[in-house]
């Protein structure tokens, strides 16, 4: 029998159970779980806030899921890997052999050395059910807070306490919002449906130092907070495989078998730097959807099947107080910018093909978008002219709606 | 499984489908009171560009990319092969509605996505556009 060791528990790991289990029933699963707690819908943690949601519905996979998965869940960090005796070390000493490993260790938060931030006391993280639990304890109707990082981890925090705090505000050395999404004017249209509901922004600065309660900004600036959150970005967690003398770079290294390069050990999700279909260059894709197919694809493999996946786009759907903003692909090529009322509607064509997208406001059929991205689909295929305006499958050919309305897909 | 096929030469445009979709899912008994006057949220609709005419519903793929992409565990794909959404899970982040290719998962009347789930879980028992259709260009069966 075989025995599969997965280190993490997060959405990677659930999809590397699925793909396992639908390879090989018996082999013996071990899951390491860092974080304390069956598996959760990290981006659900601000809707928690928000009180949209609840540690119970926040389940990603019902109680039994482990159970009925015959996987052994060990709440214990893994310490190191040795690839030449094929065992894991957890941080009790423990030594744990493994036929075929996979690494789903997810991100950690990035903090630069900012200067007198041991000095503040008040100080919070935005990744995990702990974080959020700690956020939702220490807030009140008093607090002034201080986001710093105005990215989609910084953004759906300032939501999620948006009406729980006297203050928020939201610092970034960008000059624009969700700088790594958006363009100017659409990141100014999801800053003000912050603003609308009081966020406060200053952008293009940067806290210098800080002080017990109190940031220096480069500008001169002097901020007060009660609470500080640092949502300044993340690193992939790939010291356990680099130590081991795994290729990384940023992200452990994988091929489309989600394979890294030290033998019988594959990656997958936030920690993995793989193939981006939508440029062909290798980076970190760390979205869910992502983390739950590479962690699929790396079970099947593992498990003695032969999965490629080869589709993964950065994308993103993010939205504030009903705004939402759609994205997918580069924005590389020949702009088309179609008229979509208070909203944004731009695509971008290159080389033939539709390299990306950004919806702000009706997010209708977005995914027929994604999908020519993903697909490839050759613009001129298609009747662009239609599905400028309204992404719907009657811009495809006959043929095609014959095929995906009349048979299984 | 029997899924919901739809055959665009057959296809009226007529609308109909959506009327008993919106009826069927709005838990009312009276027709008129689920629908007069009111905006209706359809799981299917008609896409109507003049030239083609076809109505449009969730395929309950095999492999939904909806399901792998929810940020909310709230899409599964039950045993019997139908995509299903846990309405009190979903938070309408709209990550389906950017993955699904065909434009089939869409904006909800109360913040949650809505998407066809073959009318088996409201009153009807089986799909109300299937049975409302009156020249039977969406059928319900096994392919
Ligand atoms: C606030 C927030 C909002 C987000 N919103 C969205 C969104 O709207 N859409 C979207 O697509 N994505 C979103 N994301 C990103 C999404 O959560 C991640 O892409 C996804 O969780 C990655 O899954 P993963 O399994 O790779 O990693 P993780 O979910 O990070 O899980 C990794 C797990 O491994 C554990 N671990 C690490 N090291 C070890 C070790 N040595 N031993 C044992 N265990 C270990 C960690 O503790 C963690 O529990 C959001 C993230 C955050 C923080």
């Amino acid at each position: 029998m075989k025995q599969y060791v997965i280190i993490g528990g997060g959405v990677a790991s659930v999809g590397c159970i699925e793909g396992i289990r639908s390879v090989d029933k018996e082999g013996r699963i071990v899951v390491l779980s860092g974080e304390g707690r069956p598996v959760y819908c990290r981006p659900l943690i601000s809707y928690f806030l928000q009180g949209k949601t609840d540690p119970e519905k926040m389940k990603y996979r019902p109680d039994e899921f482990y159970a009925e998965n015959n996987c052994e869940v060990v709440y214990e960090k893994a310490a190191a890997i040795d690839p030449a005796r094929k065992t894991v070390t957890l941080e009790s000493g423990e030594s744990i052999p493994y036929d075929s490993l996979c690494v789903a260790t997810g991100s950690s938060p990035f903090v630069p050395a900012f200067e007198g931030l041991d000095t503040v006391e008040n100080k919070y993280g935005f990744m995990t059910m702990d974080d959020a639990l700690a956020l939702d304890g220490a807030v009140g109707p008093d607090s002034d807070v201080l986001i710093v990082g105005a990215g989609l981890i910084g953004l759906k925090c300032a939501e999620g306490l948006c009406g729980r705090a006297k203050s928020i505000t939201v610092c970034d050395i960008a000059p624009r919002v969700l700088s790594s999404i958006l363009d100017g004017d659409c990141a100014a249209l999801m800053q003000k449906s912050l603003e609308d509901h009081g966020v406060r922004f200053e952008l293009s600065d940067s806290a210098e130092r800080f002080n017990i309660n109190t940031a220096y900004m480069k500008s001169g600036k002097v901020l007060r907070f009660d609470i500080l959150v640092l949502a300044v970005g993340v690193r992939p967690n790939d010291s356990l495989v680099g130590e081991a003398g795994g290729v990384c770079d940023r992200g452990i290294r994988v091929d489309t078998h989600m394979r890294t390069s030290l033998e019988d050990v594959y990656a997958a999700g936030d920690c993995a730097r793989g193939y981006d279909a939508s440029t062909g260059e290798d980076r970190v894709l760390a979205i869910l959807p992502n983390a739950v197919m590479q962690g699929r694809c790396a079970g099947i493999n593992m498990a003695g099947g032969d999965e490629v996946f080869d589709k993964a786009i950065p994308m993103n759907a993010i939205g504030f107080f009903g705004l939402h903003a759609l994205t997918a692909g580069s924005y590389a090529g020949e702009l088309h910018e179609v008229p979509a009322g208070e909203g944004v509607k731009r695509l971008y064509v290159n080389g033939g093909l539709l390299s990306g997208f950004i919806l702000i406001g009706d997010a209708a059929g977005a995914g027929v978008y994604t999908a020519m991205i993903r697909e490839k689909t050759p613009v001129d295929s298609v009747d662009f002219g239609l599905l400028r305006t309204s992404p719907s499958m009657a811009a495809f050919s006959a043929q095609y709606r014959r095929k995906t309305l009349g048979e299984v897909v | 499984m029997k899924r919901v096929f739809v055959n665009e030469e057959w296809c009226l445009g007529c609308h109909l489908c959506e009327y008993y979709c919106a009826f069927a899912n709005s838990g009312l008994a009276d027709m008129a009171r689920a629908l007069k006057d009111r905006d209706i949220f359809p799981r299917i609709r008609v896409e109507d560009t003049g030239k083609v005419t076809y109505a449009l519903s969730c395929r309950h793929c095999t492999d939904p990319l909806c399901v792998k992409s929810c940020i909310s565990g709230a899409l599964t794909k039950v045993p019997t092969g139908a995509v299903c959404i846990d309405k009190d899970k979903c938070v309408g982040c709209y990550t389906c509605i950017l993955v699904c290719p065909y434009g089939a998962v869409t904006a909800g009347e109360h913040g949650a996505v809505q998407k066809c789930e073959l009318c088996l879980e409201n009153a009807c028992g089986s799909p109300a556009c299937v049975r409302g259709c009156p020249n039977r260009a969406i059928v319900y069966e096994e392919r």
